[in-house]
């Protein structure tokens, strides 16, 4: 969505909704447990915070996501371009990739628990799965896309195989590859809090679900409060990055204005 | 001869657009013309010059900035009832999703209809402009003409005393383009149906038209009205070889040369 | 993908070629039984629980509350997301709302749910209504806004009052892209609907995996993911039928272009 001009409705709307449930927390006691007023969730957030221990979860969630999300894409983009570039290899293994998709990969939960146990290498390991699914699609896509005319382009100016994978065909599938790594992001995150909620001892998902547990409400907002933003910085970040490797993509395909 | 009496009438018509800085530009300024029942009439003017806008502001689809427009008396407000606009980008407003069949039957729809002899209809007006066979086709199968016609049958569809058609056949290859120009005339004989015909190419418009409008350049004022008394039916090799076509056509020539000329 | 035969051949070798060295590896204990039985054990587990009826049963369950879930969420997002759509005003006034929602990552929600909720089907079904919300919202404003305008002056010039207009032109231009969305969701759902059964559960093929796992009841666990791959497949396939039905006039588009 587009942020032309500052969005004084949407401000307005989004501050009168906080303004409900801050007001309506204060006047209803019952509802004050289950719902804290978002005052009091902000100074919590920000005990917690300087508390260091919402920190050190942070720190723990933000390690294995990388870690994963990583490691999925270095795993992904290699095979996802072996498999695009050599329709052998691609037809040994469509079958079992076509297989293998539309098992949920929350799913792969318990058996990484089973081989990798109940640490960071399990949700290292079961993010790894679930992200390199849709950048190995992707990236496969991609340079299976490629114009065949491109690749000629490169061989009548004499580039051997290796360049022109370099130079032509990865930009060339860069758009789609894209596709793959922004999809598989909010993916990483989603496995790293859930094995953290199932398997428990640190993270922000494992934080969130115990203050739960131990309704403290306002601890457990601040743990939201805290991975949305996460989630958000994280989406900021690789729309910046995407959009300085790709900004020649962007012009072409940009749309007209009506 | 043809009744005298107006169906359209077009006063004092502005329209003027604000633009990104603030500063607005003109694109038509007090144009004044009038369309009897039954006759073919056609505005022409170089691309660019606000022959779109006017269409738009004379069907409703946009509101001019001063002026009005009459259609059978009545202010136009809103897209009139009894008037139908057909767009210059056909590929764009036809209905990806329905078949030829559909789209015609939503002229139908639109009017309320039953669906009962709708398909009569439909079908009818399908081969009226020539496409039989093609009744179970989606858009995109046809040729850029095929799909012109598709919504010049829509259109009619819509039983509409007023046409409006904005360059419909500007979009398409020269041949098919002569093709639809009789294809058109032999539609508006046979259903007599007021045409208001926008285009940029001089002798389509004296090809097809009872009177001609020019418009000049930006901001389009009517530099130039001519009635076209060639003989009718006409004929894409006698008529554009008359030489009163020929005279025509240098006049409106000149004058928009003129305009040109006059800018710089 | 294109499924030619040779194509199908290969995979078929490789699939059985990677069960056989599955099942040897088990067998010679190469790889550890305990974690991964030999293939014809899981097979023979598997068959054994859908015939007892126990799988589909967990699966039942699965199914009945994810779908509840993602119809909810579809009947109240797609409405909503035409009228975003058409009405920037309403667009941009809830925009920062669904901007500050957006990027809590589902599996989060859970515990919210659990409060208001408990352990029970509302739970569950609140999370996936929450979860399927944001791609069918967004790609049902994204596929209304991509309308050319020439469509909508199109309704226009023909006397379309604005509702007649939506539900005869802007939805079925929209459409390819709400089916987008819809995709998308229903995938995510799926993911939902295990996520939530292995944080809170008694009952589901979510739960029934990670018990199984918890018991070591290993061929009992792979026998259920192999349950919730097929299950995927078929709703995916029916999916794909759905959308053929419907979309063909698109498919046709897409290809020409």
């Amino acid at each position: 969505m587009k942020h032309r001009r500052f969005n004084l409705p949407g401000l307005a709307v989004f501050a009168a909704l906080l303004l409900l449930w801050e007001v309506s927390s204060h006047s209803n006691p019952n509802l004050q447990s289950y719902f804290p007023p978002p005052s009091e969730v902000m100074s919590v957030l920000f005990r917690l915070a300087f508390a260091r221990e919402l920190l050190g979860h942070l720190v723990d969630t933000l390690e294995r996501f990388l870690g994963g999300y990583l490691l999925a894409a270095a795993i992904a983009v290699s095979l996802g371009v072996c498999l695009g570039y050599f329709r052998l290899a691609h037809s040994f293994f469509d079958l079992l990739i076509e297989l293998l998709r539309p098992m949920p990969s929350v799913a792969i939960i318990p058996v990484a628990i089973l081989l990798l146990g109940i640490g960071d290498a399990m949700m290292i390991g079961v993010t790894v799965y679930a992200c390199a699914w849709p950048i190995l699609i992707n990236t496969i896509d991609g340079v299976r896309s490629i114009d065949r005319t491109l690749i000629d382009t490169g061989r009548t100016f004499g580039l051997g195989r290796m360049r022109i994978l370099r130079e032509i065909a990865l930009p060339a599938a860069a758009p789609y590859i894209m596709t793959g790594l922004r999809v598989s992001l909010p993916i990483a995150l989603i496995l790293v809090t859930t094995s953290e909620m199932v398997v428990g001892g640190s993270g922000l998902g494992y934080f969130i679900l115990d203050e739960e547990r131990s309704f403290r409400t306002k601890e457990m907002f601040a743990g939201i409060a805290v991975v949305a933003l996460l989630g958000y910085a994280l989406n900021r970040l690789f729309v910046a990055l995407e959009n300085r490797m790709l900004a020649w993509h962007r012009g072409i395909t940009a749309k007209g204005t009506p | 001869m043809k009744a005298q009496a107006p169906i359209l009438q077009v006063e004092n018509l502005s329209k003027s657009y604000r633009q990104a800085g603030g500063e607005s530009t003109r694109a038509i300024e007090n144009i004044s013309f009038t369309v009897n029942v039954g006759e073919f009439v056609s505005l022409v003017g170089p691309s660019g010059c606000g022959k779109t806008t006017l269409l738009m502001s004379i069907a409703g689809l946009i509101a001019p900035s001063a002026g009005r427009v009459t259609v059978k008396g009545a202010a136009v407000n809103g897209p009139p009832r009894d008037l139908v606009l057909v767009f210059q980008e056909y590929n764009k407003s036809l209905f990806a999703w329905r078949t030829v069949l559909g789209n015609v039957l939503f002229g139908l729809e639109a009017k309320g209809r039953s669906p009962l002899d709708a398909e009569a209809k439909g079908r009818w007006l399908i081969g009226l402009v020539g496409l039989e066979g093609f009744e179970r086709h989606y858009p995109w199968e046809l040729s850029g003409g095929m799909q012109q016609r598709v919504a010049i049958a829509r259109a009619l569809a819509y039983e509409p005393q007023v046409l409006l058609m904005d360059e419909p056949f500007g979009s398409v290859d020269a041949m098919t383009r002569l093709e639809l120009e009789d294809g058109l005339l032999k539609l508006w004989k046979e259903l007599g149906t007021t045409i208001l015909f926008v285009t940029h190419d001089i002798e389509e418009a004296i090809y097809l038209s009872d009177r001609i409008y020019v418009l000049g350049r930006r901001p389009s004022r009517v530099i130039h009205a001519v009635d076209v008394r060639l003989e009718r039916p006409r004929n894409q090799l006698t008529t554009r070889a008359d030489p009163d076509f020929m005279k025509l056509r240098n006049e409106i020539y000149r004058r928009t040369a003129g305009e040109a000329r006059n800018e710089a | 993908m294109s499924w030619n035969r040779e194509s199908k051949l290969n995979g078929a070798l490789v699939l059985l070629a990677v069960m056989a060295a599955w099942e040897l590896a088990s067998r010679a204990e190469m790889l550890n039984p305990l974690f991964f039985p030999p293939v014809t054990k899981i097979l023979k587990s598997f068959f054994a629980l859908i015939s007892s009826g126990e799988i589909p049963a967990q699966i039942l369950s699965s199914v009945r509350r994810a779908s509840s879930g993602y119809v909810l969420a579809a009947m109240v997002f797609i409405p909503l997301g035409i009228l975003m759509g058409l009405f920037d005003g309403l667009r941009r006034a809830l925009e920062i709302v669904i901007e500050t929602a957006r990027p809590i990552p589902p599996p989060v929600v859970v515990p919210v749910a659990m409060l208001f909720f408990g352990l029970g089907e509302g739970m569950k079904i609140f999370v996936i209504f929450f979860s399927s919300a944001w791609p069918i919202l967004l790609n049902t404003i994204d596929g209304v806004r991509n309308i050319d305008r020439v469509l909508v002056q199109t309704a226009r010039t023909f006397g379309l009052s604005q509702g007649r207009a939506i539900v005869k032109v802007i939805l079925p231009a929209a459409s390819p892209q709400i089916m987008t969305g819809l995709r998308v969701s229903l995938a995510i759902t799926l993911i939902l609907v295990v996520i939530s059964e292995m944080v809170g559960s008694s009952d589901g093929i979510g739960y029934f995996i990670l018990d199984a796992q918890r018991r070591l009841k290993v061929d009992r666990m792979y026998a259920g993911m192999l349950s919730l791959a097929l299950l995927g497949y078929l709703l995916n396939q029916l999916f794909v039928i759905f959308t053929n039905y419907f979309l063909s006039w698109h498919r046709g588009m897409r290809r020409a272009e």
